[in-house]
């Protein structure tokens, strides 16, 4: 047994104040959960600390919250590691911090509201199948193959704690956001799925949509299943591409202004790759739409600034003039593009899994 | 200690002095840098998102020269950093999938090898802590930045996914720069944006939200009573500096906070001229930080 402080953030509507930050002390096994901490608290010191939980192991997804940060399950989240995780930058003094999960309002305590920032955009992606054609008699039959794809979207729980740790909606309420944009590719990877081109385009077409994703990795370490939902938005990007559909943010653009760079080039031409994400094909064909000639003013500013300083040296800011990788390695990356390009090969880890501790042959050195 | 050397590309674009920091701090540290000339861009995981296949090959190619070398290598740039060790995982976890890339560098006379002997790949703060020692570096120090208040902002790439960026062994990669501040004898400022994202990845996609992001972060840095940000990001550099004028006006408040590129920070520690280190090239000046050293002599 060892002593816990547990730091809560509480909230009782009721009481017709803000919220306060409150101390408990618990006894517990460091192998037992931050959430059977909450609940001993709650058991022996004060009955309103609220707190939504059901079965306790990982499986219902109800006990999302933030602990010392970092959004997660009360019940997944070990109480002594919490500790240490508290503590790596003093002798020990510190307590656990908990807190409600983030993105979403506070009902009460460590309960929030799921409604507007979670189940409200899962709704917004059409979270069921739309298959074509007649039912079949009884059920679809698809090759076990080609549902593997889903599988790793399929363990999502609905916790939120990928909402809660979400950096792009806390600077952008209106992103569609980690756990819908998952369930979203969860039916654009469906075999029996009929609408796949549809979804893709509405949520390209959504300048809160798939391009909204700063790329933060936050839902990955959230996830308490493995879902790693940055990676499936970056699915829907990539299946988009696949499908040529432009989107208002340009993210399509900018990826394949980015992908054109690097084969030219080898490295990254920053101010090539500015024009072409907003004008593609500038040289030839100078037809700017509307949003490209409004970002191009917007960045102005910030490239005479740049030149003002020597930052941007002038050269740079002509596409062209960019370095060149020496004797015969630009080839090297072009052959490495052919290949690629022929072959597109996707690994993924959470469904093929790792060597581990696969005996790799040393290299005789 | 001698490695081989991938500077990136933004470092050699549009944050020269972070390049050219990089070269001084790396000398006076007794570090040999071996440049890496034929490799590529890691891809910044958008080259991932066309192609996986493509940003894999890509970065093996880079991993495999440095690996040529018999050389670590080391990286200035939490972006390659983040993109190069997703590409390595997959590499790494099959060895069907590792011979299937190989294949493609074949021609080139390449190959990357898991678990070469003494093969690393490390930005230059995990190196700094991990293999030159901190108490190495407080012995370098020259003038102890004792003046000075730093809030760190370390990028997403090197803070996240901690599964993939080797934390089970180092757990405390995301507070290497808090060490890094105090052993340089600055005061490390905790704020809430540290491990938090620049939002540069959305720039060219969704100007608001991105310029927001950087000027929150900024914000909070200035009221937890930071002079300055360090960074070992050349992108976040970007979003935080280069645009923090533009980030000002998307929150609606006076910022003007320099942000350091973490050679940079080491560098005035070693006695390097805020000059030297290119510090005149920054968007937000760094007059506040000059003027703290000012009071503290170079011993």
């Amino acid at each position: 047994m060892a002593e816990y402080t547990l730091k809560v953030r509480r909230y009782q509507p009721e009481a017709g104040e803000g919220a306060y930050w409150e101390e408990f002390n618990v006894e517990l096994e460091p192998s037992l959960s931050v959430l059977d901490g909450l609940l001993q608290a709650k058991d022996r010191d004060d009955g309103s600390l609220s707190v939504r939980c059901s079965c306790r192991a990982a499986i219902c997804g109800s006990c999302g919250m933030k602990i010392n940060g970092q959004s997660g399950l009360g019940c997944k989240t070990q109480i002594g590691e919490a500790h240490e995780a508290a503590n790596r930058r003093n002798g020990g003094g510190n307590p656990i911090v908990i807190e409600p999960m983030g993105n979403m309002p506070v009902i009460k305590d460590l309960i929030t509201d799921m409604e507007s920032t979670h189940w409200e955009k899962i709704r917004r992606v059409t979270p069921w199948l739309l298959p074509h054609g007649e039912p079949p008699e009884r059920e679809y039959i698809v090759e076990p193959e080609s549902m593997i794809d889903i599988t790793q979207s399929m363990a999502c729980i609905q916790c939120g704690s990928c909402v809660s740790a979400c950096l792009s909606m806390e600077a952008d309420p209106d992103f569609v956001g980690p756990a819908a944009l998952a369930k979203a590719y969860r039916f654009v990877g469906d075999p029996r799925d009929a609408e796949t081109r549809e979804r893709l385009h509405d949520l390209a077409q959504d300048p809160h949509g798939i391009y909204d994703c700063t790329h933060c990795f936050s839902c990955v370490d959230a996830c308490p299943k493995g879902v790693a939902p940055m990676d499936q938005i970056m699915r829907l990007r990539r299946r988009a591409g696949e499908e040529g559909i432009e989107d208002p943010n340009s993210g399509h653009n900018h990826e394949m202004a980015f992908v054109k760079i690097i084969e030219k080039k080898g490295t990254l031409d920053e101010s090539a790759l500015l024009q072409e994400s907003f004008v593609p094909g500038i040289k030839g064909k100078l037809m700017p739409g509307k949003r490209a000639i409004k970002e191009m003013i917007a960045s102005l500013p910030t490239a005479i600034r740049g030149f003002r300083t020597g930052k941007m040296r002038s050269l740079k800011v002509i596409p062209g003039l960019h370095h060149k990788l020496p004797d015969g390695a630009q080839d090297e990356v072009k052959a490495i593009y052919a290949h690629a390009q022929a072959h597109r090969e996707e690994f993924n880890i959470y469904i093929k899994g790792e060597e581990g501790a696969e005996p790799e042959e040393k290299e005789a050195t | 200690m001698k490695l081989a050397y991938w500077p990136g590309c933004v470092s050699r674009g549009f944050t020269t002095e972070l390049h050219g920091s990089m070269e001084l701090v790396a000398e006076r540290l007794g570090i040999e840098l071996v440049p890496l000339e034929r490799a590529n861009c890691c891809g910044a995981g958008v080259i991932a998102e066309h192609n996986q296949e493509l940003a894999d090959t890509l970065n093996a190619r880079t991993l495999a020269l440095a690996q040529q070398t018999d050389l670590a290598m080391m990286n200035i740039c939490s972006t390659c950093q983040g993109a190069q060790s997703e590409c390595q995982q997959r590499l790494d976890a099959d060895a069907e999938y590792r011979a299937h890339i190989n294949e493609s560098l074949a021609g080139q006379g390449l190959e990357y090898t898991k678990g070469k002997d003494g093969f690393s790949n490390k930005n230059f703060l995990w190196l700094l802590v991990e293999d030159y020692g901190l108490d190495k570096l407080a012995e370098k120090v020259v003038r102890p930045l004792s003046e000075l208040k730093v809030g760190p902002f370390y990028g997403c790439y090197v803070v996240r996914p901690k599964e993939r960026l080797g934390y089970e062994n180092h757990p405390n990669r995301d507070i290497y720069l808090e060490q890094v501040i105090e052993v340089l004898g600055g005061e490390p400022v905790d704020y809430a944006g540290a491990r938090k994202c620049c939002g540069f990845p959305v720039i060219t996609m969704n100007r608001e939200t991105s310029l927001r992001q950087a000027g929150t972060h900024i914000g909070d840095g200035i009221e937890a009573g930071a002079d300055a940000l360090v960074t070992p990001c050349p992108l976040c550099h970007l979003n935080l500096d280069l645009q923090q004028p533009e980030a000002a006006k998307v929150v609606n408040r006076d910022l003007g906070l320099p942000v350091l590129h973490l050679p940079q920070l080491v560098g005035l520690a070693l006695g390097f001229e805020p000059k030297e280190l290119g510090m005149h090239r920054h968007i937000a000046s760094t007059g506040k930080v000059e003027d703290r050293l000012a009071a503290t002599p170079t011993a």
